[in-house]
């Protein structure tokens, strides 16, 4: 079966049930918005799609194979709530050293384009910390355009980014629908049109 | 086996089979109790070199055979609980925890208090004794993992890698003590084809070992009851069975 | 192998060397403890050779402790350990890189303190041989048993402490054959037993170590 598919997922959290026996479903060419209010378990949903947390029941497949299968990572990109980048390194240490842990043949050169891509000129080599949260996600959000992954999954990726820049990512997340990608992303603030067309996924709040 | 075995998996079917058990440990458990002590204290014969002193071993030998084992039987409730995801092992591992503990402080205290008759010091670096201290500061970094989790279903598999990190290494620490030491009298129970306790001594031994574990299993079992109505308080048959005690309780009061 | 080497360990090299008063302390903390000593127990000679190879011993567990937690605390709370996590490279593989760089960033400094420690201390060239050589062998142990603690109590906050409470009791066996193993080439002895034993520990701690932080790692992320 294609596609990123939970079957009958079921995850408690501090003795909370979150949901249960929650299936769903992400195919190629598919734009997927997960809503809910806080404590739903959006970004429990999105840890276990992404194999970073096991449900309590169901499992979780990307083209057939499990999450445990190490070929599984290869075709999904996370980006979640943590920007995933080292304060005391810069921009482009942080994705160089991100490139190679995936595997990536990436050459300074790209980050440098990918980053200029952003609006990031000029703090390629400044650490981390030194940004401000808005820069710090784009920097984490240019792994988008490094790792040719079909499924994109994004917990809450528009955090602290400013009307350009969402607009930005708006755009990214419509082409790589367009060319056959996946996308399913979290977020409080609806789409807009230039995202496409969408699917929206609710989530409630369970007692 | 394992089709048996697999529905306690389930914290209601867990708690039932607690509540069918409690009432024949704690049974047994203040039977042989009382046997075992009142024979070893008042009735066994009394050792010709240590006198009276000695009847210490009636408490401190199962106490200190059982803190081990109730550490093993922790390992292997968190092993359960790692591999087949048992949601209960771990709720069973940390019930017995404290039991454990608390079994590894009577084995202590008592050690300590022999001690004083015998060597002249209320603590002696004696291999067995300072083995089980280590195992008591094990004990304590299992419940202190577990308590320092908010989550705690992450806490439980967190203590349960703990407690077979300590496994493993109980038998290191045994063998290592022991070469750093070499103060205790020779083991005395494990060797049965030649006893060198007379059986007259040893039946009320034996007798005490055994309350002791029914204790521990009375005690364990009652705490995990307690861990599964604390942990399911939301689910409905929990909300049922407060429901149910209490109209039996109401139902009393009317009869008084 | 060059995900592994490009990305993890030439990173947290790379960092360590970012945050070299970090690196530091936990040696200067070794200083000060082992200087301690004769000031509380007395310079006779004697006394401090007998009490030295613990002294040394002691003062290692206590100062790695310190620096410990460093191992997955900042990689999880930037979000950089699910990187990792999802880069497609197996989990236990990451953490034995992890291990084996802090291995490097925190012990090769004391190995190389130790002349210095082993003259204040007073111990003969016989000793200090032996007490490289369980150094060598033993702080591995160290690296790879603390890794699990650190792996279990990186998500909370408050974890140092407790860091310390699991583990001391976890290298006692350790300190034991260590400091035998130095007392017995003071008096002349071989001291080829303790040495096997420790090496013996440091291969079952490398064998089951790396599966079990990457279990710890996932309880944590969960």
């Amino acid at each position: 079966m294609s596609g990123l598919v939970g079957n009958n997922l079921t995850c408690y959290k501090q003795d909370r049930c979150l949901f249960q026996n929650l299936s769903i479903r992400l195919q190629p060419g598919e734009l997927v918005h997960l809503t809910g209010p806080n404590g739903a378990g959006k970004s429990s949903l999105i840890r276990i799609l992404v194999g970073l947390s096991t449900p309590d029941r169901g499992n979780v497949k990307c083209d057939g194979m499990y999450t445990t299968d190490p070929a599984f990572a290869k075709n999904i990109l996370f980006i979640g709530h943590k920007a995933g980048l080292n304060g005391l390194l810069s921009a482009e240490e942080n994705l160089t050293y991100w490139c190679a842990q995936h595997g990536l043949n990436v050459t300074g050169k790209t980050i440098h384009n990918t980053l200029e891509m952003m609006n990031l000129v000029g703090l390629e080599a400044v650490p981390i910390k030194y940004l401000s949260a808005g820069q710090q996600r784009r920097v984490a959000l240019a792994r988008l355009s490094l790792k040719p992954a079909t499924y994109w999954i994004l917990d809450e990726p528009f955090t602290s980014l400013d009307t350009d820049g969402i607009a930005m990512m708006e755009v990214a997340l419509a082409n790589h629908v367009s060319n056959n990608g996946a996308v399913i992303i979290t977020s409080h603030q609806s789409l807009s049109g230039r995202a496409g067309p969408y699917r929206t996924e609710q989530l409630d709040y369970q007692l | 086996m394992w089709k048996w075995l697999h529905p306690y998996a389930k914290t209601e079917k867990a708690y039932q089979l607690c509540s069918s058990l409690s009432p024949w440990f704690w049974t047994g458990a203040i039977i042989c109790l009382l046997i075992g002590t009142v024979w070893g204290l008042a009735f066994a014969p009394s050792d010709y070199q240590q006198g009276d002193s000695f009847r210490i071993i009636y408490i401190h030998v199962p106490a200190a055979i059982l803190s081990m084992s109730t550490y093993v039987a922790m390992a292997v409730a968190a092993l359960v609980g790692i591999v087949w995801q048992w949601r209960t092992a771990f709720m069973s591992m940390i019930a017995l925890a404290p039991v454990g503990a608390l079994m590894t402080f009577i084995a202590l205290f008592t050690g300590a208090a022999w001690g004083k008759p015998m060597w002249g010091a209320w603590w002696v670096w004696d291999a067995r004794l300072t083995s089980e201290l280590i195992l008591l500061f094990l004990y304590f970094g299992v419940m202190a993992l577990y308590s320092a989790f908010d989550d705690k279903q992450q806490a439980g598999k967190a203590a349960g890698v703990m407690a077979l990190v300590g496994v493993v290494n109980i038998p290191i620490i045994h063998y290592s003590v022991e070469w750093w030491n070499t103060l205790h009298q020779g083991a005395t129970i494990s060797k049965f084809d030649k006893p060198s306790i007379a059986p007259e001594m040893l039946w009320p031994l034996l007798i005490n070992l055994l309350g002791f574990a029914l204790f521990i299993g009375a005690v364990t079992v009652v705490r995990l009851q307690n861990e599964i109505v604390r942990r399911e308080l939301h689910r409905p048959w929990v909300q049922q069975l407060a429901c149910s005690k209490l109209d039996a309780n109401l139902e009393h009061n009317d009869a008084v | 192998m060059s995900e592994l080497y490009n990305g993890i360990i030439k990173r947290d090299l790379k960092l360590a060397f970012r945050q070299k008063s970090e690196l530091m302390q936990p040696l200067m903390f070794l200083l000060i403890v082992v200087t301690l000593f004769p000031l509380g127990i007395g310079p006779g000679p004697d006394t401090l050779q007998r009490i030295g190879p613990g002294v040394i011993w002691i003062a290692a567990i206590l100062s790695s402790l310190l620096g410990m937690e460093r191992l997955f605390r900042d990689d999880f709370a930037d979000g950089s350990l699910e990187q990792m996590q999802l880069s497609g490279l197996p989990l236990y593989q990451i953490a034995l890189c992890k291990i084996v760089t802090h291995w490097l960033i925190s012990f090769m400094p004391l190995l190389m303190l130790s002349p210095l420690l082993a003259l204040f201390l007073n111990l003969t060239l016989s000793m200090y041989l032996a007490l490289i050589v369980t150094l060598l062998l033993g702080t591995p142990i160290i690296s790879l048993i603390g890794a699990i603690a650190v792996g279990l109590t990186t998500g909370l906050q408050r974890g140092s402490l407790l860091l310390a409470l699991l583990l001391i009791p976890v290298f006692i066996p350790l300190l034991i054959f260590a400091t035998s193993a130095v007392e017995s080439a003071a008096m002349q002895l071989p001291y080829g037993p303790q040495i096997a034993i420790i090496a013996a520990i440091m291969l079952l701690a490398l064998a089951l170590s790396p599966f079990a932080v990457s279990y710890a790692l996932k309880v944590s992320q969960n």
